[in-house]
């Protein structure tokens, strides 16, 4: 089953890359990684989805919480979250495409954030899912390249993750 | 007080209560070298080879239970020491290891003896740190004594760039009386709920085994695991790790389990209703194959790792704690509670243990005129009296001590069990001899393994650390000439060695005393003569039968019901090897 695991670490070089190895030395797989310090900037946050059988995935959180750099950790899969992702496109557009791009992105809420003759710039955030429908959505031989963030997420309701 | 960065890691050892540094100079650590060269506080012991000083603080650390310290330079200093924090990491030995770094405005810029020892340790350390601030480096240090020291013990690098030892840049100094790491706090006391069920389920068992590891060791709980199994009268078995952590001459102690632990461990394992674990972590070479692991019982687990728990094997009752306070809960309750072991269920199980006891799984050919490994172990064992320190290799003669030398004390029997390590039990037992001078000291080695570290009988002759070495030489890398002989048709690809070196000379050239033994009735003399050599460290090169193999055993992929035995006494002689 897919996972999303929320980490609190301290905000210290290194802290990624053992993450990161533990991951790889363990032969737990990674399907994304975000992370960038928090309000407190002392800590940072990571979003990390992973998949495995509850046993692995058991063992990666416990795993995860020996690291001495990491604070706290949920599992977001374990209760109701809300969970998003950055993606920005760079689109040809010429001609009749400019309108159907432009409308495309409009019921997708996507913003055109870059324009030049030739191009747009579509930003979108959303689930995972809807970021895959708008591409599916659009002409792939007019993508000139994509970027997205990978999911993060937070919980709802009064808990929250922090010190 | 205003202290250069150098003056300040040797002064926060000081303050540290570190006895023995062992190590290595080099560039990177010279200012270090200098300040240790300007006190007598703390004494070092210079190695022949860096693996050999990681090996000697870690036997250091399992004989004391203190933490080992290390010091290296950068680059090959510090990659030659990464075998000893892997063999650290494995078993769980508190360590700290500092290295040299190349400058910090030089880092990563591949400048001379540079490498990523804080990548390249990650993965075999429970924590490093690399020291960009020297306003930071007494806290860092006392953070890495902190860390390698709690919760579940483990090696600790501190890589220290040369430029924070600077002589000439001075900051204040303070060792911090305590640190606290907020992202670090290991559970102490157990779930009182848990604790609770498990001595309800401990109560209600028919045929209960008690199975203990090394974390009664590292966790100092023999005294309660003693009182908890006499207490209980149950049956009780160590790993290899945890040897020691409970008498060996008790009668409730059945034995090691395990791929070469006894028939009625494995047995008692298989059979067994109730199994309670402290301080082991199932370890492959103990469950053998899982889906056969145990089949009919419940399963409680104490240990300080969550990590640990239900890794390999899913267990029914598990309790995180600090194996001391959850015992001496568990006595509590035991004593309080109305139920009592079922007395009845209990006389039986240990007449059906008797009755596995008397095959004899450790029976060997006595008549036989090659001096037999057992027997070299045996005389040992009457030489010391049950109380040496016996520090071990890796190999054949490794389970030869395990199984022939019961120990009665925690912290007697050191042994490389998780990484395995050739080489480890030389330098190891020098470690042991600095904590304890008077003891007597012996690492049971064999030909292979004992010139992976050679170079520090000359460590031993500097330091007068006069260790016993007793050399099983077989002429083979036994434990793979064994594999070999029983998995691939005793094809011995590689498993022996055309030349061995002659040991009694080679002893001799380190300045030590060396011994050719080749006689079964010569064994105890030799023996009483060289641990009546106090002063001396003797090498004892003991010829034995090179067809000798280890039994009993779990083959891959069998269960703890299946041990191949001993064929027959007096048969292995005749075998022909090619
Ligand atoms: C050639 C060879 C053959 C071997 N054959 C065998 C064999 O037949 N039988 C055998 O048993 N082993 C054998 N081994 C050793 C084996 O590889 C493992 O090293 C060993 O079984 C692990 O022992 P352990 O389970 O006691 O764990 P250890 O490695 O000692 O781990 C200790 C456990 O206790 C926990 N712990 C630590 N401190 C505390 C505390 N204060 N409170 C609570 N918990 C704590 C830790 O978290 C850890 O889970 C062999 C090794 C070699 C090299
Ligand atoms: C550094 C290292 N290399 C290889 C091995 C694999 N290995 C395990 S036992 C062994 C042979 C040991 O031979 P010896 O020291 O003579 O002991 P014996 O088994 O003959 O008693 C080898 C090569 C190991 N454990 N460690
Ligand atoms: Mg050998």
């Amino acid at each position: 089953m897919r996972h999303i695991i929320s980490i609190l670490m301290e905000n210290e070089s290194g802290a990624l890359s053992r993450v990161a190895g533990l991951f790889s030395a363990r032969g737990y797989n990674i399907e994304s990684l975000t992370v960038a310090p928090t309000q407190d900037p002392s800590l940072s946050r990571m979003t990390l989805v992973t998949r495995g059988s509850e046993e692995i995935i058991e063992q990666i959180t416990k795993q995860l919480n020996k690291l001495i750099d990491v604070v706290k950790l949920i599992d977001l899969a374990e209760s109701f979250h809300i969970e998003r992702e950055l993606m920005m496109v760079k689109i040809k557009a010429t001609g009749e495409m400019r309108d159907e791009i432009r409308s495309m992105a409009d019921i997708f809420r996507g913003k055109i954030i870059d324009v030049t003759p030739t191009t747009y710039i579509v930003e979108m955030t959303g689930p995972s899912e809807k970021l895959d429908a708008f591409i599916a959505a659009i002409d792939p031989d007019s993508v000139i390249e994509a970027v997205r963030s990978g999911p993060t997420g937070i919980s709802r309701g009064e808990k929250g993750l922090h010190l | 007080m205003e202290l250069s960065g150098a003056q300040i890691l040797v002064q926060s050892l000081i303050d540290e209560g570190v006895e023995y540094i062992f190590g290595y100079p080099g560039g990177a650590v010279l200012h270090l070298y200098d300040a240790l060269f300007q006190q007598d506080e703390i004494k070092h012991i210079l190695v022949r080879h860096e693996q050999g000083a990681t090996h000697a603080a870690d036997g250091y650390a399992r004989a004391t239970g203190k933490p080992g310290v290390v010091l290296v330079t950068s680059g090959p200093g510090a990659t030659n020491a990464v075998t000893g924090i892997a063999t650290a990491y494995l078993d769980s030995i508190p360590m700290v290891i500092i290295s040299g770094q190349v400058s910090l405005p030089v880092i990563g810029s591949d400048a001379f003896q540079e490498v990523d020892m804080i990548g390249i340790t990650r993965p075999c350390v429970k924590h490093n740190y690399l020291v960009k601030d020297v306003t930071k480096l007494a806290e860092t240090i006392k953070k890495a004594f902190y860390v390698a020291t709690t919760g579940r013990p483990g090696p600790v690098v501190v890589d220290v760039p040369k430029d924070i030892t600077a002589p000439h840049i001075k900051v204040p100094y303070k060792y911090p009386k305590k640190v606290t790491i907020r992202s670090y706090n290991p559970v102490v006391t157990g779930h009182k709920g848990q604790i609770k069920k498990a001595v309800d389920l401990l109560l209600s068992a028919q045929k209960p085994i008690i199975y203990s590891g090394g974390g009664v060791i590292l966790g100092e709980a023999s005294k309660e695991l003693t009182e908890f199994t006499n207490k209980l009268g149950y049956p009780i078995t160590n790993t290899l790790m945890g040897l020691g952590a409970f008498p060996g001459t008790d009668k409730q102690f059945i034995g090691m389990l395990g791929m070469h632990g006894t028939y009625e461990a494995n047995m008692a394992m298989h059979e067994s209703d109730v199994i309670i674990a402290i301080g082991a972590r199932f370890d492959d070479r103990v469950t053998g194959k899982l889906d056969l692991f145990c089949p009919y019982a419940k399963i409680i687990h104490i240990d300080i790792d969550p990590a640990s728990i239900s890794k390999t094997v899913k267990v029914d009752i598990p309790i995180v704690g600090d194996i001391k306070p959850v015992l001496e809960q568990m006595l509590e309750l035991i004593k309080e509670s109305n139920k009592k072991p079922d007395k009845k269920a209990l006389e039986l199980w240990w007449s059906q243990i008797g009755q596995w006891r008397a095959v004899n799984c450790l029976e060997y050919d006595r008549e036989s005129p090659l001096i037999k490994p057992q027997y070299v172990i045996e005389q040992l064992y009457e030489v010391t009296k049950g109380d040496a320190y016996v520090t071990s290799d890796v190999g054949q003669h490794q389970m030869w001590a395990a199984q022939y030398y019961p120990f009665d004390k925690p912290r007697r029997w050191i042994n490389s069990g998780g990484l395995g390590t050739m080489g480890f039990g030389m330098p190891a037992a020098i470690g042991v001899k600095l904590a304890f001078p008077d003891a007597d000291v012996a690492c049971v080695t064999g030909e292979a393994s004992i010139q992976m570290c050679i170079q520090e009988l000359s460590t031993a002759f500097q330091y007068k650390t006069p260790i016993k070495i007793i050399n099983l030489n077989n002429r083979y890398m036994g434990m793979v000439r064994q594999w070999q002989e029983f998995s691939y048709e005793s094809r011995y690809s590689h498993s022996y060695m055309d030349t061995i070196p002659e040991f009694v000379k080679l002893a001799e050239a380190y300045g030590h005393v060396g011994m050719r033994i080749e006689k079964p009735e010569e064994v105890r003399p030799a023996l009483e003569a060289a641990f009546a050599m106090k002063d001396r460290t003797v090498f004892l090169d003991i010829m034995t039968d090179r067809t000798e193999n280890v039994y009993p055993m779990i083959e891959a992929g069998k269960g703890h019901h299946d041990m191949k035995l001993r064929v027959a006494i007096g048969t292995s002689t005749d075998r022909e090897l090619a």
